[in-house]
């Protein structure tokens, strides 16, 4: 039995041939993990150098000009809107979405919730060229109904007032491209609540029964509140996604330069439905990037700070057990 | 204030496995019962049955009668959610819910019942505290945690819960298998206190401690694994750790169990 003495003594040495191996692997992780903070740099980078002269040269103020033109131009209308789609995006995504995840995680058979599970999952899928068309041919037309329902028994709210009287066949409105969008956060923040729901203690669902609460209430004593800070990390996450989203935007959007909050009526505009419907034709490309360093920026701080909410609330449940 | 609970041939399934055949027993007010046996025995599960809390799994179910004071608590037109409001549950595992304070957890309950009033709510809490002897270790951080509290702490915390909505029966599932022999004791000792008010039913897996606690002890047994288990033998603690009638009791008792 020669051959296992050798072998015992070979493994319990250094071998110099599995050291190599291990440093030459450490090393080729470390490359692939500076990478990403290399990409991010560079990516900055590059915006910061081609939108700087843009924003100096502007003859007008880059950050409080609405209008877009070659001689003049500024992203007060385009930001307002980009702030405007997304968080009526919102409104709509984060009822039904945290309503799916609910019915998924509290209610559902076991065999519908996998299905219902994979359906919401394949949402997510869904390039988003395509559902700007859908927007664009199946919903644009549908929507002039509802434009007229709402302006007629909500136009007191200002939000859905309808201030010349009569609304576009062709809506291509601010409110259009929220609907679009609130399709397509509505698989991350459904996805993501689920997963947060699901990992309530089953423990404490039984405590709440046992003390007499219905299926609702027990949603609401033992589901709901640890799961707070996970549905607002899922909102801010479904938040980015709606503000850097372009090309479905660009399809719905009015691609008018105004800062108005009467959301039926035509136009509006995005930062990255603008860059999407100008980059073609514009001389000078430096504003365009200036504004999509704004959006950079923007969608950086949402998802450093939804990280920071799951962050937070990690720490707050750690100190308290 | 506490009530009798009565079962007529209860069987209690998970979809088609039997766990619990045909138990006919008699739980007396304000007496303390424990349920005794083997693991997989069926006691937590007939426990549960007791409340309606054996439903919540799915595709769990029953067969027979359980009544309080002679109202069947299956019976048509009767709410799950109501029948554990009257009889409440403490579990194994401490389980405070993690995001409220020691008062707020209190008060769940009260507040489930649309009780709203702070005075009401304050008096509630400090009431039930003081029953589960917790008042005098947590009064001066109410807004703290429950989850900051030690594991024996907790499950008083949870007795305090159970008992602020004022139930007719308690029941207790192996409630100090995950404590120390310290917080077992504190626990062991409000179970006296709260017989006075209470019916009460205890699972332990801890021979000494139905011993200890309980008036009537109930010995559940089953004959192998995948048979549903059986209530052999319920009489006076006293008599069944002393002269129990059956020889399966006597042999699992003597920890000759077989």
């Amino acid at each position: 039995m020669a051959s296992i003495t050798t072998a015992d003594t070979a493994s319990l040495r250094s071998s110099s041939r599995s050291a190599r191996g291990d440093a030459v692997f450490r090393t080729l992780t470390f490359i692939a993990g500076a990478f990403v903070f290399v990409l991010l740099g560079a990516i900055a980078l590059f915006l910061v150098i081609k939108a700087m002269p843009a924003i100096k040269n502007d003859p007008t103020n880059f950050f409080t000009t609405t209008q877009w033109s070659s001689s003049a131009y500024g992203i007060a209308a385009t930001l307002f809107g980009t702030a405007l789609t997304a968080v009526l995006a919102l409104a709509i995504a984060v009822p039904v979405g945290v309503g799916v995840a609910l019915y998924i995680t509290q209610y559902a058979p076991r065999r519908i919730a996998t299905l219902l599970g994979y359906v919401t999952d394949m949402l997510a899928a869904v390039p988003s060229v395509v559902y700007g068309l859908w927007g664009l041919i199946f919903l644009l037309p549908r929507m002039v109904g509802i434009d007229h329902f709402l302006a007629k028994y909500f136009g007191w709210t200002g939000l859905f007032h309808d201030p010349a009287g009569g609304l576009n066949t062709f809506p291509k409105t601010i409110f259009s491209a929220s609907i679009v969008l609130s399709i397509m956060v509505l698989p991350i923040i459904a996805a993501i609540s689920r997963e947060v729901f699901r990992q309530v203690d089953p423990v404490q669902k039984e405590a709440a029964l046992a003390l007499g609460a219905t299926r609702w209430e027990m949603i609401r004593t033992a589901v709901l509140p640890p799961s707070r800070a996970g549905v607002i990390s899922a909102t801010m996450l479904g938040l980015g996604r709606a503000l850097g989203e372009t090309i479905a935007v660009a399809l719905v959007i009015g691609n008018v330069n105004r800062v108005s909050g009467h959301v039926l009526v035509p136009g509006g505009n995005t930062i990255a439905a603008n860059i999407a419907n100008t980059f073609g034709e514009a001389a000078d490309k430096g504003p365009l990037i200036a504004s999509g360093l704004v959006l950079f920026v923007l969608t950086l701080v949402v998802n450093l700070a939804a990280r920071y909410v799951i962050l937070r609330a990690g720490t707050e449940e750690r100190s308290a057990v | 204030m506490a009530k009798r609970i009565e079962t007529v041939d209860l069987s209690c399934y998970y979809g088609s496995m039997q766990a619990v055949e045909g138990v006919s027993l008699t739980v007396e007010p304000k007496s303390v019962t424990a349920f005794i046996g083997p693991s997989g025995c069926g006691k937590s599960t007939f426990l549960r049955a007791l409340n309606r809390m054996h439903e919540v799994i799915p595709n769990a179910r029953i067969e027979g009668t359980v009544l309080l004071d002679d109202e069947d608590i299956y019976g048509p037109g009767i709410e799950a959610a109501a029948v554990r409001r009257t009889i409440g549950m403490v579990f194994q595992k401490p389980n405070p819910f993690p995001t409220m304070s020691i008062y707020d957890n209190v008060a769940a309950g009260l507040k489930l019942n649309g009780i709203r009033k702070k005075s009401e709510l304050d008096g509630a809490v400090e009431r039930s505290l003081r029953g589960a002897n917790l008042w005098d270790e947590v009064k001066s951080r109410l807004n703290k945690p429950g989850m900051g509290l030690s594991g024996g702490q907790q499950q008083r915390l949870c007795i305090a819960r159970a008992i602020a909505v004022e139930p007719q029966v308690l029941l207790m599932d192996e409630p100090c298998s995950a404590l120390d022999p310290i917080s077992t004791l504190a626990i062991e000792d409000l179970i006296n206190e709260l017989k006075d008010r209470y019916t009460i039913v205890i699972v332990t897996h801890n021979m000494q401690q139905a011993a200890r606690v309980s008036d009537v002890t109930a010995f559940f047994t089953l004959k192998g694994p995948g048979e549903p288990g059986r209530l052999i033998e319920v009489d006076a603690t006293q008599k069944i750790f002393t002269n129990p009638s059956e020889k399966r009791t006597e042999d699992y008792i003597t920890g000759r169990f077989g």
